[in-house]
């Protein structure tokens, strides 16, 4: 059976995807200009809490986290996981081609994998229909996608 | 055996610690997933209820606070086996574990149909995850 999501669940998808891996840079770049913390100097962690850096990528993550949990909300785990995984591939590229920083052969078959691993779900069914599904049923664009049966 | 200087964790201390953030983070991605399979739709229940709404809706689920916690176990986990195991060994294992351990658990506890291409997938992204840590 042919999956279809709408439009605007393929975009929650993408900020699955870009938002962890967008996050996470900025916590690290603001991390960097913060310095150091130890358990010593603990209060160090609220001087980062002004940093924008920091107060960008933490509301990145808390948007990752909401758009994670709707896409959970109306897909199985096992189809937004390589979603995920795809952020890696994202941080590989842009490192690569905008902070030109040079990508091993390790890392392209690595970026190949996940790629052909997310290529594997994406063409497949998004959500296992159960019985006793607690929603009112599947949303009409998403009927096709409900689906039981094996690829 | 504690690690001091460039004084790593032995074998079983190793991949005792990477199997418990795996484990932990497993656990919360389970709840979690478990817990919006059972809230049913978040674009439905904002609709209906507005963005609070949807927020009450997950915020009040015991089974979503036990994976939140789940998680925040797996990251403190995550920080004790960096400080005991190197980072280009824990970081992707722990990952490709967590994908793998997803898939099973997936399978057995949210009754999810892991099926060929699904497991394939798992595999994909398990071993693709390692390699671009290296």
């Amino acid at each position: 059976m042919k999956h279809t999501l709408t439009p605007q669940r393929y975009l929650i998808l993408l900020a699955v995807m870009l938002s962890a891996s967008v996050g996470d840079t900025l916590l690290s770049h603001g991390m960097s200009q913060v310095g150091p913390v130890s358990l010593a100097h603990l209060g160090l962690l609220l001087v980062a809490l002004r940093n924008p850096w920091v107060i960008t990528g933490i509301f990145c993550l808390l948007g990752f986290f909401a758009s994670y949990l709707t896409a959970l909300s109306w897909a199985d785990l096992t189809f937004v996981l390589p979603s995920t995984a795809f952020g890696y591939v994202v941080v590989a590229l842009l490192s690569r081609f905008w902070l030109h920083e040079p990508i091993t052969l390790y890392r392209w078959i690595g970026i190949l994998l996940i790629v052909c691993g997310v290529g594997f779900v994406a063409n497949g069914p998004s959500l296992t229909l159960h019985e006793s599904h607690p929603t009112e049923g599947p949303a009409p664009a998403d009927q096709g996608a409900m689906t039981g049966g094996t690829q | 055996m504690i690690a001091a200087g460039h004084i790593y964790a032995g074998p079983i201390e190793t991949w005792a610690t990477i199997l418990t953030v795996a484990a932990t983070a497993v656990t919360g991605d389970v709840l979690t997933a478990g817990a919006m399979q059972r809230i049913g739709d978040l674009d439905r229940i904002r609709a209906r209820s507005g963005i609070s709404g949807a927020i009450r809706a997950v915020a009040s689920s015991p089974m979503f606070l036990l994976g939140v916690l789940s998680m925040a176990a797996s990251f403190f986990s995550l920080l004790f086996t960096l400080s005991n195991v190197e980072l280009s060994l824990a970081a992707p294992a722990s990952a490709s574990l967590t994908f793998l351990g997803n898939a099973f658990a997936a399978r057995i506890f949210l009754k999810e149909n892991v099926n060929r291409r699904r497991w394939l997938a798992a595999f994909f992204v398990c071993a693709g995850v390692f390699l671009l840590a290296k």
